[in-house]
């Protein structure tokens, strides 16, 4: 029987560094904590604006059509049509094959286009398939690349194969930006979480990115911290800033809003820009957009009175 | 086991304060502890009037036997997506009865619990509608059901407010028969109300009645009754209900959310919040996901204030100003929360 691949001092076989072994409760008070800061007010709205200039409006579903991309541009370009003083969402992110769709609807308007790739969600294809993938989306006009983690070789413990592979994307991405998704919901427990974000952020990523959003659970807290905390100490230890997306599960202002304080606490002020922090949501806008005039007109709002 | 030992230490302290035959709350967390403290302070009366109002006299042994046990007092909470929270603002009111003896504490709701309860409603809403009449009817015709099994408990809530026993027995049949009258119509009104319209080309017209949506109703005075002849036509019409009590006898109303949440009723469709009406009902008035308003006052300055709120989405109002229930019913409260879908279909002339 092969030996388990983690030593009694979190070392790893194949991985050339050793990550910190998490302590799940004490991440659990911490989250606790930061969730119970009350944010109101003019404090509240700036939140609120900052989210939404930092949402990756997405859409990744089978049925997604020309149109409904060009729908989703639309949207990204006029939030709603009642407050014109919004800032834009960072970007919009489709399948590889309506990058160039969304690009040309955006044209100008400095919103990027994301694409996911590499076999998105499940990436379960050849590694020659899904550097195509990335070559082709790039081509295609996309600004960011979202590529998931073979997660079956993380999990068997081949790091080096996953380092490769996510080394070789980074090549094929070229100027674009690389966000890397770990499929948290898929690799357990926060140790080997933070294990792929040390992983991922050593490869080349630009960002590291929760989830697909196809799998339960996603951006828990617990586990955006546990990614923040790594790249702080890669931060420390290499001077570099690797951005932070999650992705699923945030539906709601408020949760955006406890996650911006996690940011704040966790990484500082730098971070809480469109640059360095993402949300990566298809209904968040709009309940953020809901707060915003709730907050301006001090009447409850109803989700009929926003575009999809 | 930081909670246990708060429980604890809460139990400890309602045995010190209360005095023979008391009723003591023993569990819960120990945040709560304050507001439990005042509860087992209090607790004397309502053990007392409850008794009273349920015709018991205690006899020598009953008496003896109250002594050697602390009875156990009940935490009223409001009733929200087929759940019973406190409210998130954390306060609470005494409910007195009409001499001025506390009879319990209910939950005092801020704007925020109006906000998650119409949130709660309007998640609701879509699936009760697509229940079927006959569905709908069943479920109401088991609120009665219910609630005729739990009449006694009822009479003795009303009774410890300004009831004679024989007014409050009256009052819960009237209440029970009410539901009943409703769950009759539900797969009825619909015959009554549509209609097939005559019009001069080649279009088969019929016009069909649908559900308004979410109803804020803010319920009478008339602690029984008058809440279930408000609620139960919105409910049999298909709507989901965000009701306000804000009488000065919440707790029939409280304990009609018990019947409710054991009825089949699925969670949201009725939400039972307690608390003052001047915090209460702007904001519901306001609210823009509530399609329609259902006043229980016999002030004109309440109704026209709330008329005025309701302007932002063009909530659809009806004010019931009646101070006696007992023949409040009838088909049209179920028309009038709901909407007219006019369908022309094209025929061969």
């Amino acid at each position: 029987m092969e030996p388990h691949p983690r030593t009694a001092h979190g070392a790893l076989r194949g991985a050339s560094f050793e990550s910190p072994s998490i302590d799940a409760v004490g991440v659990e008070e911490r989250v606790a904590r930061l969730c119970s800061r009350s944010i109101k007010k003019e404090a509240k709205l700036q939140a609120l604006h900052l989210t939404l200039s930092m949402i990756d409006l997405t859409t990744l579903e089978g049925a997604d059509s020309e149109g409904k991309v060009r729908q989703l541009c639309a949207k990204a370009l006029q939030l709603h049509a009642a407050l014109p003083d919004l800032p834009h969402v960072a970007a919009v992110c489709v399948y590889p094959a309506l990058v160039g769709v969304a690009k040309r609807a955006l044209e100008g308007s400095g919103i990027h286009v994301a694409s996911v790739a590499t076999s998105f969600p499940a990436g379960q294809a050849p590694l020659e398939i899904k550097l195509l993938e990335v070559k082709r989306a790039v081509e295609a006009g996309a600004d960011e690349v979202d590529m998931v983690i073979s997660r079956g070789r993380f999990l068997a413990g081949d790091y080096a194969c996953t380092a490769d592979e996510i080394a070789s994307v980074k090549e094929a991405c070229g100027d674009a930006h690389l966000k890397v998704i770990l499929e948290t919901g898929e690799l357990g427990a926060l140790d080997a979480i933070r294990r792929a974000s040390d992983l991922a952020m050593r490869s080349g990523a630009d960002f590291i990115k929760t989830s697909t959003g196809k799998i339960k659970p996603a951006a828990t807290m617990p586990v955006v911290l546990v990614m923040l905390e790594a790249i702080r100490d890669h931060y420390l230890r290499t001077g570099r800033r690797i951005g932070m997306k999650p992705a699923g599960g945030i539906g709601a202002a408020k949760d955006a809003i406890r996650h911006l304080v996690m940011v704040r606490e966790t990484l500082g002020q730098d971070w809480l820009d469109p640059d360095l922090y993402r949300f990566g949501a298809s209904s968040l806008a709009n309940d953020v957009l809901r707060q915003i005039v709730k907050q301006r007109s001090g009447i409850y709002q109803s989700f009929d009175d926003f575009s999809m | 086991m930081a909670t246990g030992l708060g429980s604890f230490t809460v139990t400890c302290q309602c045995r010190t304060v209360s005095t023979g035959g008391r009723r003591a709350q023993a569990s819960g967390a120990g945040r709560h502890g304050l507001e439990r403290i005042e509860s087992c302070r209090r607790g004397g009366q309502t053990a007392e009037s409850e008794h009273a109002g349920q015709g018991t006299t205690l006899s020598e042994s009953r008496a003896v036997a109250a002594a050697k046990r602390l009875p156990v007092l009940k935490t009223h909470k409001v009733y929200v997506d087929g759940k019973f929270p406190r409210s998130e603002s954390g306060r609470f009111d005494r409910a007195l009865a009409p001499d001025g003896t506390p009879l319990a504490n209910v939950c005092r709701c801020s704007r925020k619990d109006v906000r998650d309860a119409v949130t709660a409603a309007r998640a609701a809403q879509a699936g009760w509608a697509a229940r079927t009449a006959y569905n709908r009817g069943q479920i109401l015709y088991r609120i009665a059901e219910m609630l005729e099994g739990r009449s006694a408990q009822f009479e003795a809530l009303l009774a410890a407010g300004n009831a004679t026993p024989d007014e409050a027995a009256a009052e819960v049949q009237a209440a029970t028969d009410r539901l009943v009258h409703y769950a009759g119509w539900t797969d009825k009104y619909g015959q009554v109300f549509s209609s097939v319209n005559p019009v001069a080309s080649s279009h088969f017209n019929f016009s069909i009645l649908e559900p308004t949506g979410v109803v804020g109703v803010l319920a009478p005075e008339s602690p029984l009754l008058g809440l279930v002849s408000a609620t139960a036509p919105a409910i049999a019409g298909g709507n989901t209900t965000v009701v306000l009590v804000t009488g000065s006898q919440p707790l029939p109303a409280v304990t009609f959310g018990e019947v409710l949440n054991s009825s089949d009723v699925p969670g949201g469709v009725v939400n039972i919040l307690t608390g003052r009406r001047e915090e209460m009902l702007a904001p519901l008035a306001a609210h823009r996901d509530v399609d329609a308003l259902v006043l229980c006052t016999a002030d004109p300055d309440v109704a026209r204030s709330a008329e005025i709120e309701a302007v932002h989405n063009l909530k659809r109002v009806a004010v019931r100003p009646h101070e006696d229930w007992t023949n409040v019913q009838s088909p049209y409260e179920i028309a009038d929360l709901q909407e007219v879908k006019t369908t022309w279909h094209p025929i061969g002339s």
